[in-house]
């Protein structure tokens, strides 16, 4: 990975952050993006949370990988997200590799990269660094927050550790706790780069290389998860990759297998393998209604915040049902809640793609709220 | 707005919390929150009634009252309003008693099948009524267990629910149903409406 990271809009966040391990961080990097203008009276912003392996390029062009934002679906002029109207800011997670501090980053102590010696973050530590960035942008409350799968994780977590600085809400297609098969797939992710022999301990960046074949099969196992049987079966069938027949070898006879070994091998040229340690440990971690006694309720407690749910029929790995325990829990705590499956075959991915139902529920949603917002404060 | 949700309006009080169990495109939540100041929740199962009520930002939650009434606590609602759709569920009973258990009070509207010109139509046709009310025919119509006002006051006193104000329907014209005016109310009325805790 040969990315140049050096300019992209960046915030220097001085004030120290004590992590959840116990750890302090300080004066560290948060890279961050911005599309549209802030209103003068600084209430048409948008904060997007992205998910794993995301980062702050959510609508143009991506400054880094030259392939548009992974969001432009929604993000743009006249999108769900209208730029025209709403100030939209996305920042790269702490632990990420796309500019905020991560284990890619130089160690002051040891002047080497961090590797494994960066501490373990939480999704509370992501939450809690990017609040450094609307102080610094002066936005005091947002019009509304969203994400999808781990986007979604960071914004409960936003909503219940700052239950004021968001007017509306749009968690989407995630779960206030990690399940059992989701911590297993990252666990998978996982060892396939620790399995890497390049990957050395996570010491790999001293030699300027990326364990690329355990990264490629890391990120393999997360193309699975975000598709459905039936779309994959729809997509790939049993279809041949530009051949007659089988070649009856290991080569990739399947269109299936060829299309997983591609993502596996444009990924490792953006993505640090470190990154996908860390940040799958911290959705892992996430558990919201630990954080809270009383459990999920407690945690959404004296909500002011407007929610819209959304999960996908045919999402696998967040399921309909984690997404209503979401809405159960914010309904007994009396919260403003809507909540809308959408019906598709897209699986998990239904949140990055062309999905119709979807982005008009999303666009209906923000515009109504922002009437509404505009509504308050003139009473 | 319909005559119907009219009158429901008039039943609930200001300033109050009121779920509406299969809200349609949110038309009586959009009346109750901007006349009567009500805190108002939908539940709708029509994906597309769901995506309307989102766009004039009404909170709504997609989901079937048969199964999903569970997710609201214990008594979290004053008024819990359920419009002509009782007859159309499996367990009328169970969800009736959902219904209670969530909301202080609960109005329910039903489709009144003594209205007479039903049974005109059942007695001298020897047909299964199709009216303005009821426009479905036998094999589509979603409606499992019809009634007449007359059985839900029955079935209120059976189960021991208390019945605080019924209303009869019929076109433009409301009056109040009692036992003492029961049968011809009950062969007049188009819908019935019942206020109950």
């Amino acid at each position: 990975m040969n990315i140049k990271i050096e300019n992209i809009k960046k915030l220097n966040v001085s004030k120290p952050l004590k992590l959840d391990c116990g750890k302090t961080i300080n004066n560290f990097p948060l890279a961050y993006e911005t599309f549209g203008t802030l209103n003068s009276e600084k209430d048409n912003a948008i904060l997007v949370f992205h998910a794993l392996t995301g980062d702050q390029f959510v609508a143009g062009m991506n400054p880094i990988t030259k392939k548009e934002g992974w969001w432009v679906t929604a993000v743009g002029p006249g999108k769900a997200l209208d730029t025209d109207k709403y100030f939209v800011i996305c920042a790269n997670v702490i632990g990420g590799c796309m500019g905020s501090l991560g284990p890619r980053n130089i160690n002051p102590e040891t002047k080497e990269p961090y590797g494994l010696d960066f501490p373990v973050i939480t999704i509370r530590d992501m939450v809690r660094a990017q609040e450094s960035l609307l102080e610094h942008l002066g936005i005091k409350k947002l019009l509304c927050a969203t994400g999808g799968s781990m986007g979604g994780m960071q914004l409960l977590q936003f909503c219940a550790t700052f239950p004021d600085k968001t007017f509306s809400a749009i968690p989407i297609a995630c779960s206030s706790s990690h399940s059992a098969q989701n911590i297993a797939l990252n666990e998978l992710a996982r060892q396939a780069i620790m399995a890497d022999p390049v990957w050395e301990n996570g010491k790999y960046l001293k030699k300027n290389i990326q364990p690329k074949n355990g990264l490629a099969v890391a990120r393999m196992v997360g193309h699975i998860s975000y598709l459905s049987e039936k779309g994959m079966q729809e997509k790939f069938g049993r279809k041949l990759q530009e051949k007659a027949d089988y070649e009856f070898s290991f080569n990739a006879d399947f269109q299936v297998e060829s299309y997983l070994r591609h993502q596996g091998n444009t990924f490792v040229e953006r993505f640090d393998a470190n990154s996908v340690l860390y940040i799958t440990r911290a959705m892992d971690y996430f558990d919201l209604s630990k954080q809270f006694q009383g459990g999920l309720t407690e945690a959404f407690k004296n909500q002011k915040t407007k929610f819209l749910v959304i999960s996908f029929s045919s999402d696998w790995l967040y399921t309909t049902r984690e997404n209503k325990d979401i809405v159960i829990a914010l309904n007994a705590s009396g919260a403003d809640v809507s909540f809308s499956e959408i019906i598709t075959d897209k699986g998990h991915d239904s949140f990055l793609v062309d999905e119709t139902e979807f982005l008009k529920t999303l666009k209906g949603f923000i515009d109504s709220m922002y009437e509404k917002l505009k509504n308050e404060k003139r009473i | 707005m319909k005559k119907e949700f009219r009158v429901i309006a008039d039943l609930l009080e200001n300033n109050t919390r009121v779920l509406d169990v299969g809200c349609g495109d949110g038309s009586l939540m959009s009346f109750l929150k901007d006349n009567k100041n009500i805190e108002v929740r939908g539940l709708e199962l029509n994906k597309d009634n769901v995506q309307k009520c989102i766009t004039k930002g009404l909170p709504v939650i997609q989901g079937n009252a048969e199964t999903e009434l569970h997710q609201f606590p214990k008594k979290s609602f004053d008024y819990v309003v359920l419009s002509q759709t009782l007859q159309a569920f499996y367990d009328p009973d169970k969800v009736l008693k959902e219904l209670l258990r969530i909301g202080k009070s609960v109005i329910i509207s039903i489709p009144n099948f003594g209205f007479w010109k039903v049974r005109v139509k059942l007695l001298f046709f020897g047909k299964m009524p199709v009216t303005k009310t009821l426009p479905n025919t036998w094999y589509n119509t979603p409606n499992l267990h019809m009634c007449t006002i007359k059985d839900l006051f029955d079935f209120c006193d059976e189960k021991k629910i208390n019945i605080i104000k019924v209303i009869g329907l019929n076109e433009d014209k409301t009056s109040i149903i009692k036992r003492s005016n029961l049968e011809i109310k009950n062969l007049i009325s188009k819908l019935g409406i019942f206020l109950i805790s």
